[in-house]
């Protein structure tokens, strides 16, 4: 856009993220850097040391009495409602009355004079438990005969138990996902400063500040207008912060009202790592037909999901594993199930693709298991399965919509090209058919990802911008910034929207205060749906400064317009700081509300029918992986990534979030491991026993690309498209390189069916496991 | 006699005294509580993640050494006499970015930022030391700091790029370099150094004979070198450890003498100070030393300390054992010398009276015919803690293997030699039905746990895969590759 050349920071744009600079200087303020008032105290919670046990007793004695312990708080001390539950099914206590359901649940909250006092006592607690037994997994508990936590789903299209009567081949097995840890650097925290009357602010670091001022009003037993909820910034959320920050900010309120002075809570890494939710891990069952040329003809999945012993965000988390079971193929007959398992474990939750990497991986698992028992490359087989073009026949979704913006073929073919797929596919087999201790693998992934929220409502949000006298912009909205750079996107927008350097925008912390009602910063929507409410603001005050500058100058509406930094009026043209004063002086109302909604959507679950997304978002990665045979450990020698984002709002910040995001996954399906013990007790709860990818985990070899031809054929904010979790997906080409790796060592013959993550342990056991077979 | 009871120290640019400091208070909770410099931050309180990174500088035989440090878990009171600089510190006059502030932020190397102030410390460090670094000194040098945004590259793009944003050479810490040092010196205590209340009472002797003094009035002290470990039994598990004693400060445990027999090293010697010693004399650990925590960690954990602490995971054991190294322990009455294997009786147990410390560590270099290696196996290539780790020492004489010394680490509630599969290579001729022999004899010698890092099965078998991976590596029929590039 010829016309933005001179605004610094307009759209389209590459611009560093608005707080880099405080960020270098470690002088970028969280909620635990904030200065405290005087009489700070601290709270920490008490937690149970057993899975599953009906509570006979709790002695708390030992506690109160340790040093510096001000108060205690348990399910007594709430005045409202003891629940937090983010979907209103009140299934889920701040402290627990009756039964203790997971091992390091939190009891009881201590508050003291320092967060060390607090912690300390903490550990004090003598409970009298019965003892009950327990169930882990999504599996043994079924076959305990625990219950849902909430209703399953079920997706269902074609004639699926007739097309299995006719099919060429057909498979049936299973595939184990593991979850994930979220492990955003900043845990969770929250720092409640008491008001006057019933008022309470609470500075904190959550995705969703509208859910956690309504769940403290809940607990407190006061309205949502006495509680303000603050986030300036998150140190990482990823999901985790979406729901789980509701019982911190609970305790935290708690505290406050009952003792009348701030009070903060953070629990150490363990704690959170222990008391809060991860992303859910799957057990599924597919049946697959299949003909002869690799078409996929019939497809029933059931996809058992780890929910913890809450239904928190499990029904839309499990839900989206089947709206992404498909991945980018078409299954001409399918029918997906759901079912969301109450487990004795810690509640599980959002996290970053939200349940849709859990689908897309089985897709792609069953692309493997077409290809191997073909003997075909699973590339091929991709591609004989994806998605067509309209009037094809092959666009409908298993929930009924139509796939009417498809550009993954383009992707895949333009990333096959640009990475050499074929040469250096030959190569790895040539080179592992010398039957070597190292083996090599390359994989070439896709991912479709739908974007819109599939609880309808939440597609909405509110923006606040002032226009200030001297020209500078206030700007506030309701989505949260947590590293992605939300905030510099929509100050971008507003920027390009009044052509006023971004500069002049202040970007302001999100507060319940100035934007209600708002809906959690996640499912990719951030910029989306608040840089339309931005844009919808800035509009509202642009048409009545045009008014009152066709009247002022007596030309028609017209002959306004908006150059950088200026606004011309008919022959004239003014400084934009010397015109808002002018408008100011002639009593222009320079402040404004905007608000959005997503159009086009609708779903109804029941029926497993309607649009629930509004587009999607599409890529593909390719991945060269080498594992050693003896050890089962591996390297990434090289990625490429080709990714769609629509028209980059801001092309550097949207590499970002696909590198990131690659790597993200690839910890997810590589050294990322959840280990329980048989007492019920998360063993790997802190980074010295939980892996994620470090820098020398990246590939040698790392190229992104955004597809810049890409434009959004929906009328999304200046036709960009979501990037938070859609590449999350793309690292699953690293699991299917290391699958292909694996099954060199039986020429190709077997499935490896390697489950996730692919511990050098996994790998190794999957060698043997195929070198036994043959 | 009475003794300091402050710690002093230089913070940023200013002189800084804490009177009487209980042992345990971290440097991290002293900066964000205490200072109010709330640039580092807490991420894990264990030392893994990095965010709390800070660089400390000490005189080392009068010489200013700076080096990247965990704040959570370094105790205040082990910093008597140095120089904390923290992120506060690094921008110039009128808040100007330093250069590795200024690439950090053209790279885009923050998102949440949360992680930012370690890394940006981390590469301030290694700029300081390697000014050019290629991307896998960049890779070492952030092995200790975890970004969950990024994906790391551009971070890594932001620290090769440093060097063209300015030169170490005009950096304020090189600048200051003489000032910093008379000021340290001034710093340095007369005696012992002794701070904190009873029940968290922290003693830094003056000397190695002050330390068996100390150690023979407080037999049940604790004694700290580095804190990677006893760090997180403060941060983690609120263990009560006082009286705590501090030895990182004492410079004759810190000699490294290299002869014609041996590598003798001293208790206090840091993993990274030992670093280029090892290389030259044992080659094969070069690799292995690298993938031993992070850089943070080792340059403040000792040789000393992961022997001593008698882990059955730590790195060093199994390769010191393969190697028949022996530990000298010293108290008042005087020293005594023991082999390494024999130092570890039981989980949890080792060989220690009241009243001993570990004085120095000292390695037998190769005879003829000596064959070495080293191999950690883990979940994640780096800062990981092995689910086996191995040290192998064989000696073939005309095609006859003489001697081996088979050590492991993660199979046994200590690290242990494989007394088998040894018995199965000597005598033997040198081939892969020998080694083949020892690999199915190690289930005889191990029986491993299943934990959170390994089940029994695949720690049986990739021990067993070690043993045939070190046949094939010295296999010269064949040249093909049996194990992954490093870089």
């Amino acid at each position: 856009m010829k016309d933005n050349t001179t605004v610094q920071g307009a759209v389209h744009q590459d611009l560093k993220h608005d707080s880099a600079i405080k960020q270098v200087q470690g002088r970028a303020e969280y909620t635990d850097d904030i200065a405290e008032p005087a009489g700070t105290l601290h709270a920490y919670l008490g937690a149970s040391n057993v899975a599953h046990a009906k509570i006979r007793g709790m002695d708390l004695s030992r506690v109160r009495s340790a040093p510096g312990v001000v108060d205690v708080l348990t399910a007594d001390d709430i005045p409202g409602v003891n629940d937090v539950s983010p979907t209103g099914k009140h299934d889920e206590p701040v402290f627990p009355t009756e039964k203790v359901e997971f091992h390091g649940q939190p009891l009881f909250a201590v508050i003291a004079e320092t967060r060390d006092a607090a912690r300390r006592a903490a550990e004090l607690a003598e409970m009298d438990y019965d003892i009950l037994p327990h169930a882990l997994d999504p599996v043994s508990a079924h076959e305990a005969g625990m219950p849902l936590v909430t209703d399953p789903l079920k997706l269902e299209r074609g004639d699926v138990d007739g097309a299995f009567g006719g099919v060429a081949h057909r498979i049936q097995a299973q595939m184990t996902v593991g979850g994930q840890d979220h492990m955003y650097l900043e845990g969770h925290i929250a720092f409640a400063i008491p008001g006057e009357d019933d008022d309470v602010i609470v500075h904190c670091s959550t995705q969703h500040p509208s859910e956690a001022q309504h769940m403290v009003a809940h607990v407190l037993g006061v309205p949502s207008n006495a509680v303000v909820v603050n986030v300036r910034r998150m140190g990482g959320g990823f999901g985790g912060k979406e729901s789980q920050m509701n019982l911190f900010c609970a305790v935290a309120a708690l505290g406050a009202k009952k003792l009348g002075r701030a009070v903060k809570i953070r629990p150490d890494r363990d704690q959170d790592m222990t008391a809060t939710g991860k992303r859910h891990d799957f057990v599924i069952d597919y049946d697959l037909g299949f003909d002869d040329e690799g078409r996929i003809q019939a497809v029933e999945g059931q996809f058992a999901a780890r929910c913890g012993w809450t239904s928190d965000l499990s029904g839309p988390v499990t839900d989206r594993a089947l709206f992404h079971a498909d991945n980018a193929y078409y299954y001409p007959n399918v029918r997906l199930t759901s079912r969301p398992q109450k487990t004795n474990t810690v509640s599980n939750t959002a996290f970053r693709g939200f349940g849709g990497p859990q689908g897309v991986i089985a897709a792609e698992r069953m692309i493997e298991e077409i290809a191997y028992a073909l003997g075909k490359d699973p590339l091929e087989v991709r591609k004989a399965n994806f998605y067509g073009e309209a009037g094809d026949g092959r666009t409908l979704t298993p929930y009924h919509q139509e796939v009417e913006d498809n550009v993954i073929g383009r992707i895949v073919e333009e990333l096959e090209d640009s990475a050499d797929y074929q040469a250096r596919r030959k190569a790895i087999l040539d080179e592992n058919a010398k039957g070597g201790i190292i083996r090599r693998g390359i994989a070439l992934t896709p991912v479709k990802f739908g974007i819109s929220f599939t609880a309808t409502w939440y597609n909405q949000a509110g923006a606040l911008i002032h226009v200030y006298n001297d020209g500078s912009i206030h700007l506030n909205h309701g989505g949260t910034e947590m590293g992605q750079g939300l905030n510099t996107k929509v100050a971008q927008v507003v920027a390009e929207a009044f052509q006023v350097d971004f500069d002049r925008i202040k970007i302001t912390k999100t507060t319940t205060e100035k934007v209600p009602n708002t809906s959690a910063t996640a499912a990719s929507s951030g910029s989306d749906l608040n840089g339309m409410a931005a844009l919808d603001a800035a509009e509202q005050i642009k048409e009545r400064l045009v008014t009152f500058a066709a009247e002022s100058r007596g030309v028609s509406e017209d002959a306004v317009s908006f150059a950088p930094n200026r606004v011309v009026i008919g022959d004239e043209s003014v400084a934009f700081d010397a015109f808002i004063k002018e408008a100011y002086m002639a009593r222009v109302h320079l402040s404004a509300a905007g608000f959005y909604k997503t159009p086009k959507i609708h779903w109804d679950r029941a029926a497993g029918k309607g649009r629930p997304f509004y587009y999607y978002a599409y890529g593909a990665s390719c991945s060269e992986v080498a594992i050693d045979t003896l050890t089962g450990e591996y390297r990434v020698e090289r990625t490429d990534i080709l990714h769609d984002v629509g028209k980059s709002l801001n092309p550097i910040l949207d590499k970002g979030q696909v590198e990131g995001a690659f790597i993200q996954g690839m910890g997810w399906l590589t050294t990322e491991e959840l280990w329980w013990d048989d007492k019920g007790a998360l063993r790997t709860h802190a980074p010295s026993t939980y892996k994620i990818p470090l820098a020398s985990d990246r590939p040698r070899i790392f190229n992104t690309n955004l597809a810049d031809w890409s434009e959004n054929r929906e009328m999304t904010i200046k036709r960009s498209k979501a990037v938070g979790e859609p590449p999350f997906m793309l690292g699953i080409s690293v699991f299917e390189a290391l699958s292909m790796a694996v099954a060199s060592v039986a020429d190709y013959r077997e499935c490896p069916r390697l489950d996730a993550p692919a511990t050098p342990e996994r790998v190794l056991m999957a060698v043997e496991r195929l070198k036994a077979s043959q | 006699m009475a003794h300091q009871d402050e710690i002093r120290f230089l913070l940023n640019g200013k002189e800084t005294t804490v009177a009487n400091p209980k042992a345990t208070l971290t440097l991290l909770d002293y900066l964000r509580i205490e200072q109010r410099l709330t640039g580092s931050k807490e991420g894990c309180a264990e030392g893994d993640c990095g965010a709390c990174t800070v660089l400390v500088g000490r005189l080392r035989n009068g010489a200013l050494h700076y080096e990247t440090v965990n704040a959570c878990i370094r105790f205040l009171a082990s910093l008597n006499g140095c120089h904390i600089v923290t992120i506060e510190h690094l921008s110039g006059p009128n808040g100007r970015l330093h250069p590795v502030q200024q690439a950090m932020v053209d790279y885009h190397g923050s998102q949440c930022g949360f992680c930012t102030p370690g890394f940006v410390m981390s590469l301030y460090a290694l700029w300081m030391q390697t000014p050019m670094p290629s991307a896998q000194q960049v890779e070492t040098a952030v092995q200790g700091n975890l970004c969950r945004c990024t994906g790391y590259e551009p971070i890594v793009k932001a620290a090769l790029a440093v060097n063209e944003y300015g030169s170490p050479v005009n950096d304020h810490l090189t600048q200051e370099r003489a000032d910093i040092t008379a000021r340290l010196t001034a710093l340095q205590p007369e005696g012992r150094v002794e701070t904190g209340p009873e029940d968290d009472r922290a003693i830094l002797p003056h000397s190695v004979a002050d330390l068996a003094e100390v150690l023979a009035s407080h037999p049940k002290a604790t004694i700290v070198a580095g804190a990677t470990d006893v760090g997180l039994w403060v941060t983690k598990f609120m263990r009560p450890i006082s009286p705590v004693v501090f030895i990182n400060h004492l410079e004759e445990l810190k000699a490294i003498t290299l002869d014609d027999d041996a590598l003798t090293i001293g208790a206090g010697v840091t993993y990274s100070e030992s670093e280029e010693a090892i290389r030259d004399a044992f080659p094969h650990l070069s690799e292995y030393w690298d993938r031993i925590a992070g850089w943070q960690v080792r340059n403040m954990g000792t040789i000393g300390g992961n022997v001593a602490n008698g882990s059955p995971i730590g790195d060093t054991p199994p390769v010191l054992i393969a190697l028949g190294a022996e530990v000298t322990l010293q108290k008042s009455g005087g020293t005594r010398t023991l082999p390494v294997e024999d130092f570890f009786i039981d989980y949890g147990k080792q060989d220690r009276e009241a009243g001993d410390f570990v004085a120095c560590i000292r390695i037998p270099r190769a005879t003829a015919g000596q064959i070495d290696a080293a191999y950690k196996i883990s979940k994640r290539r780096d800062e990981d803690i092995s689910s086996v780790a191995a040290g192998f020492s064989v000696t073939q004489v005309d095609g006859t293997i003489t001697a081996a010394r088979l050590a492991f680490g993660g199979m046994a509630a200590t690290p242990k030699r494989a007394a088998n599969a040894e018995a199965a290579l000597i005598g033997q001729p040198w081939g892969a039905q020998a080694f083949e022999a020892a690999a199915q004899a190690l289930s005889q010698d191990f029986t491993p746990l299943t934990d959170w890092r390994a089940s029994a099965d695949y720690r049986i078998l990739v021990a067993a895969n070690l043993i045939r991976r070190f046949h094939l590596e010295h296999d010269t029929t064949t040249d093909a590759p049996v194990r992954l590039a490093i870089a």
